[in-house]
């Protein structure tokens, strides 16, 4: 049984329809790279998984929740759906540690000295041991959106959400962030990911999935895609990115 | 008879400047209150709330504060309500203050970049759990310059209430006056102390605002 369903999910901002009919299904430990030119609806549809864009129609089925935007159902659903920003967006005013505390303490009603074990081995599985303290200001780039997926994996995911979280990354930065993601795609996780980085949909993603103009242009094995494009409009982005 | 302007005057005028500090602190107290309520209410989620909070903000500020003033003192007496002239004071200038300090509260929650509450909601907080530990401690820091600034001009504008006869820093001003007719020593001195209470408030104003730029910056 897929872990994500996406049925014909139509979204506008005002007149521009964004997503013109995606579908979509996703199987526990898919590793799916979201790819297209920007503009192309990649990342409202990502931001449509968690909710954090509303569709206008169609159908959505994530880790056993029908979306639902009322506040508790939501709740729910998030709590089983972790997502990742490009600008990393942590809590400046808390500490590499209560960012990765802070959900687990109100929102799975964790007590604190067992939020705070948990922020420990997220953050050491992350590689930053020993930046339980720093603030946010203190970190690199690199170090921030892994504090980021550490806080995202402290609510224990079924699906984890990536919105071209290394563009913001100056390129010796990336390195490190795609590969706590190689990592946790080797733990069996389920991840969606947007991403300019064609390595990484080459190497690490399990399918790839080209969106153009609003809609799945195509999609596959990322082996067999790449080297063999069945759409002119994928060849050429291929071309473009290898460029 | 006419007294001369010495010592005991000028005990007489510290002393009143009590006053001048306990209307600052109920005004800002209560003010507070109010203020955070109504900036609240202006990025509520209901259109009704917000543009109720919309309208209170723009009566009370719209309004001079000797009306305000004015409208308590004998407003509320003729409504049947004989508050003593200090309660009257008290209760028209928080309302004065909460009208801005909404103000100034409500830009500092909605300058807190938008991706805050993306990343907050994202982590399965609920709305008053992403106020509580999330937006509003970076709105604090935000605030916090304006608002003290805005305190120096509560403590200025305090003086209004000599008017109803409320033995205030300037209203014991006035009454030294009368009875030495000695206005420049007299007043040179009020307002030395109104610029002792309100020169360290503009200090940490400042200084807080520099504090919060570094922190910006870095």
């Amino acid at each position: 049984m897929p872990i994500v369903v996406v049925d014909n999910l139509r979204k506008s901002f005002g007149p521009l329809e964004v997503l013109k009919g995606v579908s979509l299904t996703v199987e526990r430990g898919q590793v799916v790279a979201l790819l297209g030119r920007s503009g192309s609806g990649k990342s409202t549809l990502l931001r449509c998984l968690n909710g954090l864009e509303t569709i206008d129609s169609g159908r959505i089925e994530i880790a056993g929740h029908k979306m639902d935007y009322a506040p508790r159902p939501l709740r729910e659903l998030r709590k089983d759906v972790g997502i990742v920003f490009q600008s990393f967006n942590l809590f400046p005013h808390l500490t590499a540690a209560e960012n990765v505390m802070l959900a687990p303490r109100l929102a799975m009603k964790i007590a604190r000295p067992a939020a705070r074990q948990l922020a420990e081995e997220m953050l050491a599985k992350v590689g930053l041991a020993d930046k339980l303290d720093a603030h946010p200001d203190q970190l690199s780039g690199g170090q921030q959106q892994r504090v980021a997926i550490a806080r995202s994996l402290a609510m224990q995911p079924k699906v984890m959400l990536f919105d071209e979280v290394t563009s913001a990354l100056d390129p010796e930065l990336t390195g490190e962030v795609l590969n706590v993601m190689a990592a946790l795609a080797a733990d069996g996780m389920t991840m969606l990911l947007v991403t300019h980085e064609m390595g990484f949909a080459r190497n690490v993603a399990t399918t790839s999935v080209f969106m153009h103009g609003g809609l799945i242009h195509e999609s596959g094995p990322p082996a067999t895609m790449f080297a063999a494009p069945r759409t002119p409009e994928f060849q050429q982005f291929i071309g473009q990115s290898l460029k | 008879m006419i007294r001369n302007f010495g010592p005991s005057e000028i005990l007489f005028l510290i002393e009143s400047a009590r006053w001048t500090l306990l209307l600052t602190f109920l005004a800002a107290a209560f003010g507070a209150c109010g203020g955070l309520a109504v900036a609240l209410a202006r990025v509520a989620q209901t259109r009704a709330i917000r543009n109720f909070a919309t309208g209170y903000i723009a009566v009370v500020q719209g309004i001079p504060v000797l009306i305000l003033l004015f409208l308590s003192y004998y407003g509320l007496s003729r409504a049947g309500f004989n508050l003593p002239p200090i309660v009257a004071a008290s209760i028209s200038l928080a309302i004065y203050a909460s009208g801005y300090l909404g103000d100034i509260w409500q830009g500092a929650i909605q300058s807190v970049p938008v991706q805050q509450w993306e990343a907050s909601a994202s982590l399965a907080l609920t709305r008053p759990q992403q106020y509580r530990t999330v937006i509003l401690p970076q709105a604090v820091r935000i605030a916090l310059p304006p608002t003290v600034g805005f305190l120096v001009q509560l403590v200025k504008n305090t003086s209004i209430v000599s008017i109803v006869s409320v033995v205030e820093l300037a209203r014991a001003g006035q009454l030294v006056n009368n009875a030495t007719f000695q206005p420049f020593p007299v007043f040179i001195t009020v307002a030395a102390i109104y610029f002792v209470i309100c020169f360290p408030l503009s200090l940490a104003s400042r200084s807080l605002e520099m504090k919060f730029n570094a922190y910006r910056g870095g």
